[in-house]
């Protein structure tokens, strides 16, 4: 029978290739943000399988604001990604320290 | 069974499309690939009783944030050759990682210890006389009535943000002033002259 623990291991599963893509994706942040969706989607199937096994409402609430959050932060992510693009004719995020901030 | 089954297809699927999202070599192919992974994620959430959820999943994720970012994808006219360049030499970095990872969750799995469950103490706990939407609803709107609004507002700042952003106004159109052409009088537009013949028009 199908438990708690399958659905953690997808969960974890599915968390690991974010990072795996955040780090061998490194000048494209295009798949950076793409990854990150995928981080989100794996945190809100752990919240949901938490709240299905212990019968607890809230975790989809909660996982609801994840969601929210998730495509505020695409929407902001990629108006940025179009303006730096518009000023530098490339999206390469190795050289994007030349403030020096 | 079916559910065995059903389980282990949209498991597969999730694993398998996300991978192909981080290592498909055409950015407009790993949209899609994330496309599927929603899709299967949504799958999985259905599988749990998540109606609402999977729902929002299908709607939110691959009708409003996978599409942006293909829009996004095919818009910019990006060299995607020259940003793979470092592909191979940051891959044993990011397994590394990968794996750092891996051992700490499953050092966290077997070291951890729950005590008893106090089921008794849940905040909301699931019935079943009414569908999982009708129940999320009579939550969202009630208990949790602020931090809907909340989320209301996130999505606010975030839209004007993005608006803000990526706005910018072009030089050189030649838009409609209406107050200028109101204020317009007959006197200063037309002239009226008594030209004599054989001589240049001065205008």
């Amino acid at each position: 029978m199908i438990g708690l623990v399958h659905y953690l291991i997808v969960s974890a599963t599915l968390f690991m290739l974010g990072v795996l893509g955040i780090f061998i994706n490194r000048k494209n942040i295009i798949i950076i943000l793409m990854s990150i969706e995928l981080i989100l989607l794996s945190v809100n199937i752990n919240l949901v399988a938490f709240s299905a096994f212990l019968g607890d409402l809230v975790g989809q609430v909660f996982s609801m604001f994840v969601l929210t959050v998730a495509a505020g932060e695409a929407a902001i992510g990629l108006a940025i990604l179009v303006i730096y693009f518009r000023a530098r004719g490339t999206i390469a995020v190795d050289d994007v320290n030349r403030m020096k901030g | 069974m079916i559910h065995v089954l059903a389980f282990y297809l949209f498991a597969a699927f999730v694993v398998a499309s996300g991978a192909l999202t981080i290592f498909a070599r055409n950015p407009v192919h790993s949209v899609l690939w994330l496309i599927l992974a929603f899709f299967n994620a949504a799958g999985l959430m259905l599988m749990l009783g998540a109606e609402f959820i999977a729902m929002l999943l299908v709607i939110v994720y691959v009708g409003a944030v996978a599409v942006l970012f293909l829009f996004v994808v095919m818009m910019l006219d990006i060299d995607f050759a020259e940003l793979r360049a470092g592909f191979v030499e940051y891959l044993p970095f990011g397994v590394l990682i990968g794996l750092i990872l891996l051992a700490e969750i499953v050092f966290g799995a077997a070291a951890w210890k729950a005590g008893p469950l106090q089921l008794a103490n849940r905040a909301a706990p699931i019935g079943h006389e009414a569908p999982n939407i009708e129940q999320i609803g009579t939550l969202l709107y009630t208990r949790y009535i602020f931090l809907f609004e909340a989320a209301g507002l996130v999505l606010l700042v975030a839209l004007i943000g993005a608006i803000v952003l990526t706005h910018r106004t072009r030089g050189g159109v030649r838009g409609q002033n209406i107050d200028k052409q109101n204020r317009r009088r007959p006197q200063d537009a037309v002239r009226n002259i008594n030209q004599p013949t054989g001589q240049g028009v001065e205008l």
